[in-house]
């Protein structure tokens, strides 16, 4: 094999494990934001709470990655409900202003939460020795981890590809993000399927931040920091499409990968000149599930 | 804004059939703008309260001159909030990206300073203005096509792509470390600025009165009616023949100029420019100050900035976390409990409060 295409397939797994993350978080936004109409500038800090349940989970309690990962999901699930409830309920039939300071809010109480227990400097995690180390596939050497990421990230969109397009209960997701009064008068409980999504969306924040940190870390500011990241997915893709959010995630995670590779000093400039063109081009997203009312 | 609500919903409906739009000369060349313009003098009308905030810098000058650099500061960030109330109180837009203008005026004045040595300071300022102004005008043509979460997502994404581009570039910009000694030379050849910014606070005084009353006048303008009358309802104002989108592209260029006067106002009170004036924070926390107090009110940039930055002030000395967990809550409660910001909240309970004595 040529050296050059060595280098790209290099880069095209470091993206794609990179990609896998933004996607496994950005898939919850997705779904809730498609569903509730509500601009969640929040989830971010469900994916840092994720984040730091891992790390404590496997470094304090001893608890092996993967059952620290699902624990994590379910602690971000239970404090999801009554921020929910009480919090972005009232606020679902008013303004874009209302759900971007009722947020940002959530978003400041976290960080200073995060910051009053763990400290303000960023946190890594060791992984368990099955996890280290390299391995070889299609003649590049890839770090296991980022191998299984990868793994996780396909299985992920799977999953709720078949949960959204095939379950009942996706078909009730998908009735409530198309028009929420149709779906009520046919009986569906949207308050409840609100809150379920809702918790389950939180839960795939937390997974998704549980398996950021071996790649970005985690500090207090994990969700402003990566922010704009899960946003510009989510409206790129399409609101409440999983398949745009894997699609748009993969674009912005390879290309900013490739970009940081060939021209370090520009930073995340690519991720953002890509973001602004496709927004431009398709300001309402590649695969728009809800017509707009 | 009740009343100004009212008004912009009602007087579509009556005014054209007495009024020719093509009659009414000046920025608002819908029918709207004959009707508020019966209603200017009224709009206008200035009273004690007025005189309220100029007394109280005249009082920290002359009192408590210790705390003359942060009531500087405090001025800037009042004037940055009127810039924003502009855009997001009056026509309605909201935008992530606002301090995009902030940090290009701040960046002008301090590359022409320690660049080029331009040290002057008005023209220096006017400079910076200018600067995000025509940056407001070009991303405006572009950016306002568009509305909605594509907007604010657009907004929040070019912003960005404007901090990376000045993070790129740190050889102009300072990057991480920032652009230090940017030192203006005296106002008019004279008055210098000094260590105890006595003159900052006066010259910072100064620069907001002169972009108050605009501000001031712009929005009792029918050009103002008219913004609201967008922000109220697009469709209709569409619909009596507005040029929408030459309105909005016009108070985004105005409110872009005025946040870059405020960032270069910034600069030169600071001396120092560093990334952090082009940062999401910044946006969101004018958005923050302006919220608090309530949109699209002659104070409310005032009232906002002042508590926020006072506020601000003491409990980050306490410690940060304490001012990031208490302004989360504030905002949380705001939004659930004050919907509208503070000052409405107060009016609608004192109201409440005289009709129950009254009876």
């Amino acid at each position: 094999m040529t050296s050059a295409a060595h280098v790209l397939l290099t880069i095209a797994f470091d993206g794609l494990a990179y990609a896998m993350v933004l996607f496994v978080i950005s898939a919850g936004l997705s779904v809730t934001m498609g569903m509730m109409g509500v601009i969640n500038l929040a989830h971010g800090a469900f994916a840092a709470i994720g984040g730091y349940a891992t790390v404590w989970l496997t470094a304090q309690a001893g608890l092996p990655f993967p059952l620290a990962l699902l624990l994590a999901g379910a602690l971000a699930a239970v404090l999801a409900v009554p921020a929910e409830r009480w919090c972005y309920r009232p606020v679902y039939k008013a303004d874009h202003l209302a759900h971007v300071l009722l947020s940002i809010g959530i978003s400041l109480v976290v960080v200073a939460a995060l910051t009053w227990l763990f400290g303000p400097s960023s946190h890594t995690i060791r992984m368990p020795d099955y996890l280290s180390g390299n391995v070889e596939l299609l003649g590049v050497v890839v770090p296991v981890y980022r191998a299984a990421v990868i793994a996780v990230g396909l299985a992920f969109a799977l999953a709720l590809w078949l949960a959204i397009d095939k379950t009942t209960i996706g078909a009730r997701i998908r009735a409530a993000v198309d028009n929420r009064d149709m779906a009520e008068s046919v009986g569906i409980d949207v308050d409840r399927l609100f809150s379920i999504t809702f918790a389950l969306g939180c839960a795939l924040a937390a997974i998704g931040g549980g398996l950021a940190v071996n790649i970005l870390g985690v500090g207090p500011r994990f969700g402003l920091q990566y922010l704009v990241y899960f946003l510009v997915i989510v409206v790129v893709g399409g609101m409440g499409s999983v398949k745009g959010a894997f699609a748009s995630a993969l674009v912005i995670g390879v290309g900013e990968n490739a970009g940081r590779y060939f021209l370090p000093q520009a930073g995340a400039f690519f991720m953002y000149g890509i973001a602004v063109v496709l927004l431009l081009v398709r300001p309402n997203g590649f695969f728009t599930r809800a017509s707009t009312p | 804004m009740t009343e100004q609500a009212a008004v912009s919903t009602t007087v579509p409906t009556t005014v054209p059939t007495t009024v020719p739009a093509a009659a009414v000369p000046g920025f608002g060349k819908g029918p709207l703008a004959a009707a508020s313009r019966a209603q200017r003098p009224g709009a206008l009308r200035l009273g004690p309260v007025d005189l309220i905030p100029w007394t109280v810098i005249a009082l920290v000058y002359l009192l408590w001159p210790g705390q003359a650099p942060f009531a500087a500061q405090v001025l800037v960030l009042i004037l940055f909030a009127l810039s924003l109330d502009l855009v997001l109180g009056h026509a309605g837009i909201v935008t992530l990206g606002h301090a995009a203008f902030f940090g290009l005026g701040a960046y002008t004045v301090g590359m022409l300073n320690v660049h080029l040595g331009w040290r002057e300071p008005l023209t220096a300022l006017a400079a910076g203005g200018a600067v995000a102004g025509a940056v407001g005008v070009l991303s405006g043509l572009l950016l306002l096509r568009y509305s909605g979460l594509p907007l604010l997502m657009l907004t929040l994404a070019t912003s960005a792509m404007l901090l990376e581009l000045a993070n790129y570039r740190s050889d102009l910009t300072g990057g991480f470390d920032g652009l230090s000694g940017i030192d203006p030379a005296p106002l008019f050849g004279t008055v210098a600025f000094d260590f105890s910014g006595k003159t900052q606070l006066l010259y910072a005084a100064a620069v907001l009165l002169v972009c108050f009353v605009f501000v001031r006048r712009l929005t009792a303008s029918p050009f103002g009616q008219t913004l609201r009358g967008i922000r109220d309802n697009r469709r209709r104002m569409e619909a009596v023949g507005t040029p929408v989108f030459g309105h909005l592209l016009a108070v985004y260029s105005v409110s872009a100029l005025l946040a870059g006067i405020s960032g270069a106002l910034f600069a030169q009170v600071n001396a120092y420019v560093t990334l952090d004036v082009l940062s999401f924070e910044r946006s969101g926390g004018v958005m923050v100050m302006l919220a608090i107090a309530g949109l699209a009110r002659p104070y409310g940039a005032m009232t906002g900035a002042t508590l926020y930055a006072v506020i601000e002030h003491y409990l980050a000395n306490v410690s940060p976390e304490f001012w990031e967990f208490g302004l989360g809550v504030a905002l949380i409660l705001i939004v659930l409990f004050a919907r509208g910001g503070l000052l409405p909240t107060i009016e609608r309970q004192v109201a409440r409060r005289s009709g129950r004595a009254r009876q």
